[in-house]
């Protein structure tokens, strides 16, 4: 089975029928195993049980990265390749990634409340994460501003493959910017390297979040096929009422 | 050659002339510098710390305002179609119609600067050094900015999109920007630093900003 064959939305969508329940089901699966591990490790010393938030925050910023990747691959497959379902994996993919760029920002802001004591600071990597966090929302925006599907989606993959040109300089000059004004003092996110006790929990939790990205993935992707056919009928619909 | 030479004209002359609005975008760039001592109050020491961070946000948003006027009026009188037909490459069209957009809108902000400082008490060589520093860096936010006008031209409601896909691509302008003005003035940093990379993002933003837009006017024509 060749990538060129899913070209076809109604065998892509027997395809997703297929998967998808059993991607719910491993990712729900790798979840509770997750969480059950995430319970048995224990407490960092200085943290205490605060450091579980970690478990979350960590593979929430991996896959909010991996988000504007995915998104990046689509971008490409839609102005070289011309795939057609390309664009929609594109689209599908913004939600998904903003989301868990969110989450990454909610669960890091209650992390720091007690650690730092304060829900937000402007530090290099959080800052960074946010803008991040914009550029997400920016793609949406483009996505619903313009009603044509095809359309949309050559912007919006021209607007993703600027951002990933522009996200290592964005990132490179906050990490410049934020040394300039605030050398590493009250921060101390680094502390001691990781104990082994605490990196299995964070890797399983990581897999298993990103099982739940690929499952959120393609059931948007599902969702924007149905709802593109529906788009589809509707305009027929309109053309073939009396009067018009 | 001579076609690009006559579109750069052609733009600079229409930006110029009554309607052109180019003095707009200086006028702009003064009010916001106007409300800073109404925003922060009249102290002179605060005004001077923050007077070149105040300055460079009110070029970026003075600048960011004036893209929306890049590619709309060309899409509005047919010529930009025109231009995707000429035996021209677009993407050197769509740089020399930057260039010129900078020529009348950046250039100006730049030139203002040093005049504006002294209303936030930066004055005298520190004046200067902002305005050497958005000598450099305007260029880098009207290219990335090209690309957002490219993206939004064809929208009827594209001006406040056009500024929330290109602000952030303008972050490590500013950042610089601010930068090497504060090294100029303050220390203890060296100056040159933070402006060649400043320099450098212009520099990128000229070689990213036209290609990229350029593909966007041809996937928007379609």
């Amino acid at each position: 089975m060749a990538l060129i064959d899913y070209a076809n939305p109604s065998k892509f969508l027997s395809f997703a029928d297929r998967v998808l329940p059993w991607l719910i089901g491993c990712a729900a699966l790798a979840l509770a195993f997750g969480i059950n591990q995430v319970y048995g490790a224990p407490d960092d010393y200085q943290q205490g049980a605060t450091v579980k938030i970690m478990f979350v925050h960590v593979p929430a910023a991996w896959l909010a990265m991996f988000g504007w990747g995915v998104m990046s691959i689509a971008a490409l497959g839609t102005l070289v390749w011309r795939h057609p379902l390309a664009d929609v994996a594109g689209k599908a993919a913004a939600p998904v990634g903003a989301a868990f760029t969110l989450t990454c920002l909610v669960t890091g802001s209650l992390w720091g409340r007690p650690m730092w004591g304060t829900y937000w600071v402007w530090d290099a990597r959080l800052t960074s994460v946010f803008i991040l966090f914009l550029m997400y929302l920016g793609v949406i925006a483009l996505w619903r501003t313009i009603d044509e599907p095809s359309r949309a989606a050559r912007a919006a993959a021209i607007l993703t493959l600027a951002g990933a040109v522009n996200l290592p300089i964005i990132k490179f000059s906050v990490d410049w910017w934020n040394t300039l004004h605030q050398p590493a003092s009250v921060l101390r996110l680094g502390g001691p390297t990781i104990h082994p006790d605490l990196l299995a929990p964070l890797l399983i939790m990581a897999f298993a979040l990103a099982l739940l990205f690929f499952a959120l993935h393609l059931a948007v992707m599902r969702n924007e096929i149905l709802r593109r056919r529906v788009r589809t009928m509707h305009l027929l619909q309109a053309q073939a009422a009396p009067g018009s | 050659m001579k076609a690009l030479a006559a579109l750069f004209m052609r733009d600079v002359r229409i930006a110029m002339r009554a309607g052109g609005g180019a003095s707009v975008a200086v006028l702009f760039f003064l009010i916001v510098v106007t409300l800073t001592p109404f925003a922060v109050g009249p102290d002179l020491p605060l005004l001077k710390r923050i007077g070149p961070a105040m300055l460079w946000i009110g070029a970026l948003l003075a600048s960011l305002l004036a893209l929306d006027r890049l590619l709309a009026a060309d899409r509005d009188d047919g010529s930009l179609d025109l231009l995707g037909m000429t035996a021209m490459p677009l993407e050197l069209a769509v740089a020399v119609k930057g260039l010129a957009h900078w020529l009348t809108t950046g250039l100006p902000l730049a030139i203002a600067a040093p005049l504006f400082a002294l209303f936030l008490n930066v004055d005298g060589s520190a004046g200067f050094a902002v305005a050497l520093t958005l000598l450099a860096g305007t260029p880098a936010l009207t290219f990335f900015g090209l690309i957002g006008a490219a993206l939004t031209v064809t929208l009827r409601r594209g001006g406040l999109l056009l500024s929330v896909l290109v602000l952030p691509l303008t972050i490590p302008v500013l950042i610089f920007g601010v930068a090497a003005s504060n090294a100029a003035i303050a220390g203890p940093l060296d100056f040159g630093t933070p402006f060649t990379i400043l320099c450098a993002l212009s520099l990128i933003s000229f070689v990213i900003g036209p290609f990229a837009a350029a593909m966007a006017l041809r996937h928007g024509q379609e």
